[in-house]
């Protein structure tokens, strides 16, 4: 399904990402983890387009997709959504609208400009924002709602897009564990009921062990992990994380229920 | 398609978007509206315009290449001339340039405090920023040719009015731009200089203008680009410099196109040239902001 070889990014002298390979043969909700600057934006911004690789090729379902340029890129960032860590919504538009904004690749300039979306997607807009439960949010301004409400309103633009992927940029890393928990349950009930492939960027191993059916590990642009929550040991993290013996879970974590008082002295030690 | 998991819209899900179908039908009509009475007016007012007009826009489209084609092709026949003439008319182009360099100073230094004075949070005497700020709006509504044509009627012609003028209307330009800068500087840092009993000037000094010279810089170097034009402009009313000479030329009529082109490509080429290494200066100050 989707298949990428030797895919490298450098920029200047600084090899961000180096020749990675990850073969994914069906929709599964995958998790990528690694210290910052390990290259898992850099990886999953080329997967969208955002931003062109070095060397290397990404294939999904027979068709090249490092090769495409102009209108056939655009139909495929359109097939391929991405859910930033800042949200990246219009602040002064209002939800609805923002949401809408998932169709742009099927709308010409013009009709953007009069705001000419058809009834139906306006409607269709409004029941995603409903399974999301923000539906009472559609006409408040995007920059009104909180960093939780924000972020499934990112999601539902997603989803508007009708998407094969989603790319999920770091989703939880600018909420509060609660918000954080509600985004990555939708995001587990999106690849479970629609069947959609979810690739997310995670710091936390917990968040990856709890969500995720895989987990890529990534070190300074290199994967040195690949395989199942399971096979993710607490010496295997060490390796991801470069971190000593005195590596604990606690301080990657942002759960609340793994967080008990003794823990909670450990994680603020390391923060 | 549906990727709804929901057996069927609720019927809040179905009144929310009933209301919010019927806000943007009333949003599409007033933008509707608006661009009619937008382009109505704008039809009307043009062909209001173009019957006042004496000789009629229409009619004298077709003319508009005649007055260049003139300068161009007689400057062509001369070109042999065209060397010399720029030779001599270069100590023109340096006094023009003088004077935008001296009045873009003065009025960069006046601009700082003008704006220092009038920014909130900033402000030496809080209860004066509304004066200071008539002062730099005064200062920016008159335009340069208004307070140069005074100056040179007062102290007569030559290079020193336009620089005054130049130089008013840039303190008071860029106050208001400074002042824009200042808004949103960070105060943190004001506020720890101010706890180890620092003065006003020192404050700034140390506080602020760190944090605001690249961007200060930056416009005042957009200034100068636009003190080079404005200075070649005020010539044309006897401020001497490039103007002055090119009034002269085109003043005189066919026979002198040649020198007249010769001051094109001088002033022309100056303005490319000042252009240039500004904006390379500027892109320098603002990437290495983060530095």
């Amino acid at each position: 399904m989707l298949q990428i070889n030797k895919l490298t990014k450098r920029f200047g002298d600084k090899t961000a990402v180096s020749s990675a390979d990850i073969f994914i043969d069906k929709p599964a909700m995958i998790g990528v983890i690694g210290r910052s600057g390990a290259g898992k934006s850099t990886l999953l911004r080329m997967l969208n387009r955002l931003s062109d690789s070095t060397t290397g090729k990404i294939e999904f379902e027979g068709e090249d997709i490092t090769a495409l340029r102009g209108s056939a890129k655009r139909d495929w960032q359109s097939r391929c959504a991405m859910i930033f860590q800042q949200f990246n919504l219009v602040p002064r538009m209002d939800v609805v609208s923002n949401v809408l904004h998932g169709t742009l690749n099927k709308r010409s300039t013009f009709a953007t400009m009069f705001n000419l979306y058809p009834q139906s997607d306006i409607h269709r807009a409004i029941e995603i924002l409903d399974r999301l439960g923000i539906a009472e949010q559609a006409p408040k301004r995007a920059e009104a709602l909180s960093g939780g409400q924000q972020q499934r309103v990112a999601i539902a633009r997603a989803l508007m897009q009708n998407p094969k992927i989603i790319l999920a940029d770091e989703p939880i890393a600018s909420l509060d564990p609660m918000n954080a928990q509600v985004v990555m349950q939708s995001l587990r009930t999106i690849h479970e009921e629609d069947g959609r492939m979810v690739i997310a960027n995670l710091h936390t191993l917990d968040t990856a062990r709890r969500y995720c059916d895989r987990v890529i590990g990534m070190r300074d642009g290199r994967i040195v992990f690949d395989g199942t929550p399971e096979q993710l040991t607490t010496g295997v993290a060490r390796d991801i994380y470069g971190a000593s013996a005195d590596f604990s879970e606690a301080a990657t974590s942002t759960e609340i229920e793994t967080l008990d008082t003794s823990k909670l002295r450990t994680a603020e030690a390391y923060a | 398609m549906t990727d709804i998991s929901l057996s069927g819209p609720s019927p809040t899900v179905a009144s929310i978007q009933s209301s919010y179908i019927a806000q943007v039908q009333r949003r599409r009509l007033y933008g509707g509206l608006t661009l009619l009475i937008f382009v109505v007016l704008m039809v009307s007012g043009f062909n209001i315009a173009d019957d006042r007009n004496a000789g009629g826009f229409w009619n004298g489209l077709h003319q508009i290449g005649d007055y260049p084609a003139d300068v161009l092709s007689e400057a062509w026949e001369k070109r042999a001339d065209l060397p010399a003439l720029i030779v001599k008319f270069f100590p023109a182009l340096v006094e023009t340039i003088n004077i935008a360099a001296v009045s873009t100073l003065i009025g960069a230094i006046c601009g700082l405090f003008l704006s220092l004075l009038g920014t909130r949070g900033l402000a030496r005497w809080p209860r004066l920023i509304p004066v200071f700020r008539r002062i730099s709006d005064i200062m920016r509504a008159v335009p340069e040719i208004v307070i140069a044509l005074v100056l040179i009627f007062i102290l007569g012609g030559g290079p020193v009015p336009a620089m005054i003028a130049i130089a008013i209307h840039t303190a008071g330009a860029l106050a208001k731009m400074f002042s824009e800068v200042s808004e949103n500087t960070d105060l943190k840092a004001v506020e720890g200089l101010s706890s180890t009993g620092a003065t006003w000037s020192q404050r700034m000094l140390l506080g602020v203008l760190p944090q605001v010279a690249p961007n200060y810089v930056s416009y005042a170097l957009l200034r100068f680009e636009i003190n080079i034009r404005a200075s070649a402009i005020l010539g044309f009313v006897g401020a001497g410099g490039l103007g002055y000479e090119l009034r002269n030329s085109m003043a005189w009529g066919p026979g002198r196109f040649d020198e007249a082109a010769a001051i094109f490509i001088l002033l022309f080429g100056t303005i490319v040239f000042f252009d240039q290494v500004s904006s390379r200066y500027r892109n320098r100050l603002t990437e290495g902001q983060g530095q």
